[in-house]
Parts: C-alpha cells; structure tokens; sequence
C-alpha cells in the first residue's frame, strides 16, 4: 500500500517508557479479525488505553492530551512477539511516522520499514535523555532527519545518527514499495523458479 | 570455503543481491491463513496483479476456528466473514485450500509437515511467526507481515537482508521428564526474548539428533521467542523416515535425487558462526514460565527470582509479576492452577498427545481444572483415537475438542479468563495473549499433564513411573 514520503519530521513526541512492548500489547489479538486495513488506530494499546468497560485508563500515557506528535519514543526491544503486521499499522493509522527506541524486535523493524514508518534507533543514553526531557517539558521538539539519518532533541542540541540500508531509504524517501520493485523483475524470478529444487 | 547448513539454503535461494539492500529472496512455499491474508489479497487486487505460482502456495483456517461444533456455520461473524475470505480468494487464484470440515485441515505448522508440503532445504514463510517450526526439516522457514505475504504472491519472492549465524549447541542426555519444550525454555530463558535478534540459530548437538521429528518441530518453533528470525535443524535419517510416504512427498526415483540432495544439506566441519552457545543436557529441568515473557522461565522447582537476579528494568519486572499475581521468592510448586491448555503448532502433536496420557493414565482430571484438549489437526485427532489416548482422556474425565490454533492466541471463543492461571503447552505468556487478564504458565505437556490432575504446579516426575 502506498505512504506518504517521508524525510525531515520535527515533532513532540509521545513517550512510553516500557521495555519489551509486545505487538500482543500494541494491538490485541482480538482486532486482527479485519479484511481491510482500516480503524487499527482506534485500537492501537487497547488494553492500555481503556479499561474492560472500555472508560479510558486516564494515566496512559495516549490518554493524556500534553503529550502529543508523529514520534513514538519506546523503551527497549520494541515491537517483540508476534509478527503480525497490524502492530505497525496501528501506530501508522494512529498518527505515528516515526518510533524511536534503543532496540527493536526483527519483524516489527520490517515491517514498520514496509508500511512507511521510520524506526530509528538510539543508543540508551540518548533514550534517556529524550525521556528525561520529555518529563521536563512535554512539548521538546525532535528533528528526525532522514536524507543525514540524524535524530536531534532540539531543546539541548544532543543529536546522534542512525543506520538505515540504502534501499529501504530511497523507499521511504521516495513513497515506494518493495512490491513495486519485485513487480519490475517478474521474468528473472520466473526463469528462477525454473531451475530451483522444488 | 566452508560455509553453514544456513548458508546453503539462503545463498541457493538468492535471486539478486540489491547493494546496500536486502537480498531478493525466493519462496519454495507459502502457508496462508484466514488471519494474516486477505488485506494482501486486497492488496493485490487494488494494484491488479494476479499470483504469481498459486500451486506454491497452501492455505488451511486455523487461527479462528472454533474447537466445538466445527460443523455448524461459524457464530462470530467477523471469523465467518476472514474465512469466507479465505475461501474465496484460494478458489479465484487457484490455491489449495484446506477449510474447516477439511479432513486436511488444521494449525498450518501442523498440517505442512505431516503431509509432506515441508521438506528439507526449502525456504518457507507464512503470516504467523512461528513458522519457524518448519525449520525442523532443514528449512529456512519464518513469519512475515502482511505486505510480505502480498509480494510472496505477487512474486513469490521478499527482500530479506541475510541474517547473522548462531549456533546452540545442547549435549548430554535429557533427564527424566525433560522434554523438547523444556529444552526451548531453558534455551530462552538463558538467552532472555532479545538474545537471538538478528540471528538465525543452528539447533546441534546430540540431544538435537537423538530427538524425535516433534520435538525437533517443537525447538524450532519456539525460536522466535529468543528474537531469533528462525531456527533449523539439519536433516538426518529421523528427517527422511518421518517424511518418507506422506502424501506430497516425493517419490520413487524423485525420491533417490531428492535424498541425494538432502543428504548434502550440513554444517561443514570448519564452518563458523558469528555467536556460538553450548548447554549441557543435564542441567535441564522440567520447565515453568512465572512472568510476562517467555524469557521468564524456570526449573519447576526453583522459586520466582528476585529483580535483582534476573537483572534488567525493575518496574517492568514488577509489572509483570504484578499481571501475574505473583512475588519474588515464590516456588512455582504448589500454586493454583485453573486451566490447562494442550495444543497449538507448539505441543499439538501426536507425541505430545502421548506424553499427556502418560500422566493422567490411571488418574482423575482435578475438579478445579478446566482442561482444553486440541489436537493440532484432524490427521492428529485421528491418531488420538487409534492409539487409544481417547480412551485414557474420557476415562480420566477429559474432552477432546476439534483442532485449531484455540487458546494459543484466542482469537476464537476459547479464552482464558481475566485472573485465572493457565498452564499451557503454546508459546507465549504475553499479558492478554490467551484472553483478556489471563495468567499463562508456559510448560511442557507433561507438566501440563501433571498440572490437569492435581489441579496445581506440580513436578511431572513424581507422577511418571
Ligand atoms: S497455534 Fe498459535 S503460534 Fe501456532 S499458528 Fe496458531 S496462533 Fe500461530
């Protein structure tokens, strides 16, 4: 599915300083029952967000009207467990285009590439320091910035780079996908097939 | 140069290296569900491309099937419309497709191995993570998201960036009562749910090659839970007599080149891997989850460590024995339990079946154990009932109910409820990850077995003979 382009963003951020927020976390099970990709938003930390009786959980941190912005800061191995893909399009459709963490779960890493979010990661230090400032003031602003893959805290200057492979960046940067490439090469896979074991 | 059984299958399976990019990587076959695929199949109709090679493909309804009752239409209507979906979108593009009623039919890491749709050195994924247990055959075999299953169908390929190597090496002889899920605790619980990360694990070593073709399946599932992208096994006479004579397996002279081939998918001697780990078998114990994570596993008889051991993030540990109703210094043994759970592509094999009729055989479900049965597929629900194990289940006051993925992930009505115990034989103890509020204890089918009779935590080996 195509997604907007993606290079500098400068935003509040929205920190969640959890350590190993699961995709069973970031959307239950119990919402993966859709045929279209519409309305994950909605549920994105369900059982964070909302009690059983669906009143809001008023401490979570998405329920508190200061904290706002594209940026999701995480605590570290964000995104583990299950591989299911409506983890990211959830914090996508939600309003999300970037997530910082000091790690990150595999698949979700993948996927977040796939669907147009940046995951960038930080070294612990500098998740800190976003969280400490963030704590101090709601609104600092962060520069992330994807031609020089620099993130930057823009109350105190601190700024670090990121990695990012070549291809999924020119992706990002250009709005494109990797159905879009494979498409381009349909005979050579095929002549492929051909001469594979099975 | 010498390189690894990993890199045999990868590089064989590289259809072009994009610089400072992911490799294309080709799909021997696909596994589709109700769940993962028809926004993909969306997707494809949205961009107007067809698939690819339909017959790489295999689709079978699990995740959200109901257990009873599997012949009268499906109650929750959002279940009815992803299976209608699944249905239709195999007939449009001609998939095959093992529905509900199918005598085919049951959880995908299941059914692909006993049919004979996996086999050694094919590269496999499927929407759903543990298709790593495919890895058992010597199989690069992983979970994908969504967009990844669009292009496995549009092009039968996905853009993968070659994952780093690991080796687990476990030696020595399992004791008494220590199963292949005890192993692949154990491992996690040394490795912690990050441990793995990038990696792609090896599973070698003589426990490894004196296990069963179910245990090996067993291991390589539950991979994903150290953050592994999957892990393998090489293949050996186990691998080829459990695969000889199933249905899509090869045979007669396909069989002589599929062997010769086979036969050549190894570790060389002098190959290496970028992080190697040895556990000896002896240090095993009878397995129990106590936390939120898989990670968060113990010997049965150890009490629940303190923060301060496990090391990491206090408040989150705190957290989650507080989801867990739990506190430091606990032992496991003794603690209440009001589920049971066998079954999921985890333990929901014929052998696990066994395992559990070893314990109950001659006992009496606990009257405050409610106990869920499910057989990993119809072919598995038949050999329940040839070997006998039906009767060792009925006689000790269990039901069987009807195969589908059910409390694994509790997509379907069989969830646990909020701030009950369940010791399950799945895979993961994620808050809520068996129905809202619900409390998982991940363990073996013996312990499961041992839990369903005293109706608590209790050591399997004192019930074995
Ligand atoms: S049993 Fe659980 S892990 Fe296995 S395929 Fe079903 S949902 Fe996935």
């Amino acid at each position: 599915m195509a997604y907007d382009k993606f290079e500098i963003l400068k935003d509040s951020v929205v920190p969640l300083p959890i350590e190993n927020v699961d995709t069973d976390q970031i959307i239950p099970a119990r919402f993966l029952k859709a045929t279209k990709r519409e309305g994950f938003g909605d549920n994105l930390f369900r059982d964070w967000r909302y009690n059983s009786d669906d009143t809001l959980i008023r401490d979570f941190v998405l329920n508190n009207p200061i904290y706002k912005g594209k940026i999701l800061v995480g605590g570290k191995n964000f995104g583990s467990g299950s591989s299911r893909e409506h983890a990211a399009w959830a914090i996508y459709d939600y309003g999300f285009r970037c997530v910082v963490s000091s790690f990150f779960a595999d698949i979700f890493k993948g996927n977040a590439l796939n669907i147009g979010i940046l995951p960038v990661t930080v070294s612990e230090a500098f998740l800190a320091e976003i969280f400490g400032e963030v704590e101090k003031d709601a609104n600092t602003q962060v520069e992330v910035n994807l031609p020089a893959q620099t993130i930057t805290i823009l109350s105190t200057g601190s700024q670090e780079s990121f990695a990012i492979n070549g291809y999924k960046k020119h992706n990002l940067l250009n709005g494109f996908d990797d159905i879009d490439y494979l498409a381009a090469m349909k005979e050579d896979i095929k002549q492929f097939a051909t001469a594979s074991h099975y | 140069m010498a390189t690894t059984l990993f890199d045999k299958v990868w590089d064989s399976h590289v259809v072009r290296k994009i610089e400072d990019g992911p490799d294309v990587f080709f799909i021997d076959r696909h596994f589709i569900h109700e769940v993962t695929s028809p926004v993909a199949f969306l997707g494809l109709k949205n961009r107007g491309v067809d698939v690819l090679f339909p017959e790489r493909t295999f689709a079978t309804a699990d995740h959200n099937t109901p257990t009873i009752n599997q012949h009268l239409p499906v109650a929750d209507p959002l279940s009815a419309n992803q299976l209608k979906a699944l249905e239709e979108n195999s007939a449009k593009y001609g998939i095959s497709h093992w529905g509900l009623g199918n005598p085919k039919n049951g959880i995908v890491h299941v059914v692909g191995p006993e049919n004979g749709i996996t086999l050694p050195g094919m590269t496999i994924v499927c929407g759903d993570s543990h298709t790593s247990t495919h890895g058992a055959f010597g199989c690069i075999a992983f979970g994908i998201g969504t967009s990844e299953v669009e292009m496995v169908l549009s092009s039968q390929c996905i853009m993968q960036p070659k994952p780093k190597k690991m080796r687990i090496n476990v030696n020595g002889k399992l004791g008494k009562g220590v199963v292949p899920k005890d192993v692949a605790l154990y491992i996690i619980s040394k490795l912690t749910t990050a441990g793995a990360t990038g990696y792609f694990v090896e599973y070698a070593g003589d426990v490894f090659e004196n296990m069963s073709m179910e245990g090996r399946m067993t291991v390589c599932n539950m991979s994903i839970e150290m953050g592994a992208r999957g892990g393998m096994i090489a293949p050996d006479e186990t691998t080829f007599n459990y695969i000889k004579g199933r249905e899509k397996a090869p045979s007669g002279e396909a069989w002589d080149k599929a062997l010769a081939y086979w036969k050549t998918l190894k570790t060389d001697a002098d190959a290496t891997f970028d992080i190697e780990y040895t556990y000896n078998a002896e240090d095993i114990e009878p397995m129990i989850t106590y936390g939120t994570n898989p990670g968060m596993g113990i010997g049965i008889t150890h009490a629940i460590p303190t923060a301060e051991e496990v090391g990491g993030g206090k408040a989150t540990y705190e957290k989650s024995l507080g989801y867990m109703g739990f506190a430091e210094g606990q032992d496991m043994i003794g603690k209440q339990v009001d589920y049971v759970f066998i079954g999921s592509c985890t333990n929901g094999r014929i052998e696990d079946f066994r395992d559990f009729a070893s314990i109950i055989k001659g006992r009496k479900k606990a009257d405050n154990v409610i106990a869920w049965i499910v057989p990993g597929s119809h072919i598995v629900e038949a050999q329940i009932r040839e070997e006998g194990i039906y009767d060792i289940l009925v006689a000790a006051g269990f039901e069987l109910r009807q195969p589908g993925c059910s409390a694994c992930l509790a997509m379907n009505d069989d969830k646990i409820p909020a701030g009950k115990y369940a010791v399950s034989t799945s895979n993961r103890n994620f808050e809520g990850r068996q129905g809202p509020g619900a409390r998982t204890l991940l363990a073996s089918p013996l312990v499961a077995a041992a839990a369903a009779v005293t109706g608590k935590v209790t050591d399997p080996r004192e019930l074995l003979n």
